[in-house]
This record gives C-alpha cells, sequence and structure tokens, in this order.
C-alpha cells in the first residue's frame, strides 16, 4: 500500500515538478479540473465501499462525510466548468490516480471486519495527506482561473479537515 | 375611568413591546467559517445563519441544540434561554462559534 502510495506521489511529483522544464508543463486549469474531480471521485468510491463492507458506525459515519462533502465538492466543480466553459482534459495524474485507486478497491475487497476498517482508514489519511499536498503545492500555484483557485482553496481547506477526522477515527480504533 | 384604565393598560402593552424588541442577528457561513465568530444577543433575538457554501453545515452546540444548515441555504435559532453557547458543525468540526445570550 505504502509503495503503491509512493509511486502515485513520485508521478504527482514528477508531472508537476519536471525537474527544470519551463513554466508549460504546468498543468493547465482543464487538467487540474479533472485532476480534483477525479481525486474527489476516487474517495467517494471508497467511501461507498466502506459503506457496504464496514460495520463500524465511526467508519461507516466517517465514509457517510466523505460522500456528502467530496460529492458537493465536485458538483460546484462541474457547476464551475460549465459556466467557464472548459472541459475537464484527461491527464497522465488523473490516469495514474485512478489505477492506484482501482488496485487499491481490490486490496481492501479482500479484507472484512477490523482489518478492513484499520486499512481503509489509515489509507485514507495517506489519501487525504498526498492530495493535499499536491492541491496546496502544485494545483492551487499553478491554477490560473480566480474561480478554479477559490475552490481549490476551499476544497484544500476542507479536506485538510478530512484528514484530521481521519486521523481522529484511527486514534478511536486503536 | 374606565377608558383611563384601557389608556394605561395600552400603554402598558406597548412599553413590553419596546422591551421585548427581537432583533436578527446574521451570522455567514463562508468557506468553513462562522462570520461574525461571536454574537452577543439577547433572550428573544433570533440568529439566521446564512449558508454561502456548497456543503452542508450545521450550527451544533454539543448536548443541545442543533440547526441544520443545507448547502445554499440558511437556518434560525430563536433564543430562549441566557448563557454562553459554544457551538461547531457537526460534519466540519474545525468550524466554531459562541453565542452570548443575555436574559
Amino acid at each position: 500500500m505504502t509503495i503503491r502510495l509512493k509511486t502515485a506521489a513520485t508521478v504527482i511529483a514528477l508531472l508537476f515538478a519536471a525537474g527544470g522544464a519551463p513554466a508549460a508543463d504546468k498543468p493547465t486549469d482543464q487538467q487540474i479540473a479533472h485532476i480534483a474531480y477525479t481525486a474527489g471521485v476516487i474517495d467517494i468510491e471508497a467511501a461507498k465501499q466502506a459503506i457496504a463492507t464496514s460495520k463500524n458506525p465511526t467508519i461507516v459515519e466517517f465514509a457517510e462525510s466523505m460522500v456528502r462533502d467530496h460529492e458537493a465538492v465536485n458538483k460546484q466543480a462541474l457547476d464551475l466548468v460549465k459556466k467557464l466553459n472548459v472541459t475537464p482534459e484527461d491527464n497522465d495524474t488523473s490516469k495514474t490516480l485512478s489505477k492506484e485507486a482501482e488496485a487499491k478497491r481490490q486490496e481492501l475487497g479482500k479484507l472484512t471486519g477490523a482489518e478492513f476498517d484499520k486499512a481503509y482508514i489509515d489509507h485514507e489519511i495517506a489519501y487525504h495527506k498526498q492530495v493535499n499536498s499536491a492541491v496546496e503545492t502544485q494545483l492551487i500555484p499553478a491554477a490560473q482561473n480566480a474561480e478554479l483557485k477559490s475552490l481549490l482553496e476551499t476544497g484544500l481547506k476542507l479536506f485538510q479537515g478530512h484528514q484530521q477526522h481521519a486521523e481522529r477515527v484511527a486514534a478511536e480504533l486503536k | 375611568m374606565r377608558s383611563m384604565v384601557f389608556f394605561a393598560s395600552l400603554l402598558g402593552a406597548a412599553a413590553i413591546a419596546v422591551a421585548a424588541q427581537a432583533e436578527t442577528i446574521q451570522v455567514m457561513v463562508d468557506r468553513l467559517v462562522y462570520t461574525p465568530a461571536e454574537v452577543d444577543a439577547k433572550v428573544g433575538d433570533e440568529i439566521q445563519w446564512i449558508n454561502k457554501d456548497g456543503l452542508v453545515h450545521t450550527a451544533t452546540v454539543k448536548g443541545g441544540w442543533e440547526v441544520n444548515l443545507p448547502a445554499k441555504k440558511s437556518g434560525r435559532l430563536l433564543l430562549q434561554e441566557p448563557g454562553s453557547f459554544d457551538y461547531i458543525c457537526r460534519y466540519h468540526p474545525n468550524m466554531k462559534g459562541r453565542i452570548t445570550v443575555r436574559p
């Protein structure tokens, strides 16, 4: 799990850092919108898996919060791209995120009970950490449109709260 | 005489109405922040939270009242008892506010 996460993080870092490459290598707003939306969908799907699998009310409540908030943010993102008349553009970061998420889903699918709960919440902590870091250090600075930047900033604040929430839940499980 | 009593009681009613003149105090909820975070009010006042976020929020006193604030909607609470109330959003507990209610 850790290795896969690191791979995803490395790909994100590589894509954005693009050692010595010109500024043109920064993600465009169309790509940023796609990455942010994809990251949200991934967390919603993981949450749905948790709701269906877990019997722990704290885990289920956490997962329901993830569905509620990420669906709300993605709705705002869709409204925004529609308003701005931009088309989110698929890209390597989105593809890598989706691929890693699918692997994670299969891994979690083999677990049940307390094992599942722990693996799910630990992954939620790690996933939010990675995505938050990318949003803060890569996506927000690269975003050109003020409204997109603003949505990312609100999202970051929200997702940092999710990370803290996940950490509290993980501490409770112990 | 009777009319005097009637007049006096009318005055009395008017005085009560003035004393109880209740206010509606607005609290904005924007980007996961209550503004103003601290509100001074009196019994009989009403708080109106205006949720500008596209997220569901609440104003929740642990073990006390709770007001639901759907995305882009507002919610109200009539202040019926004096005291100091710390509240949070049930879903985003980093959001914090306080209402001080005078008698």
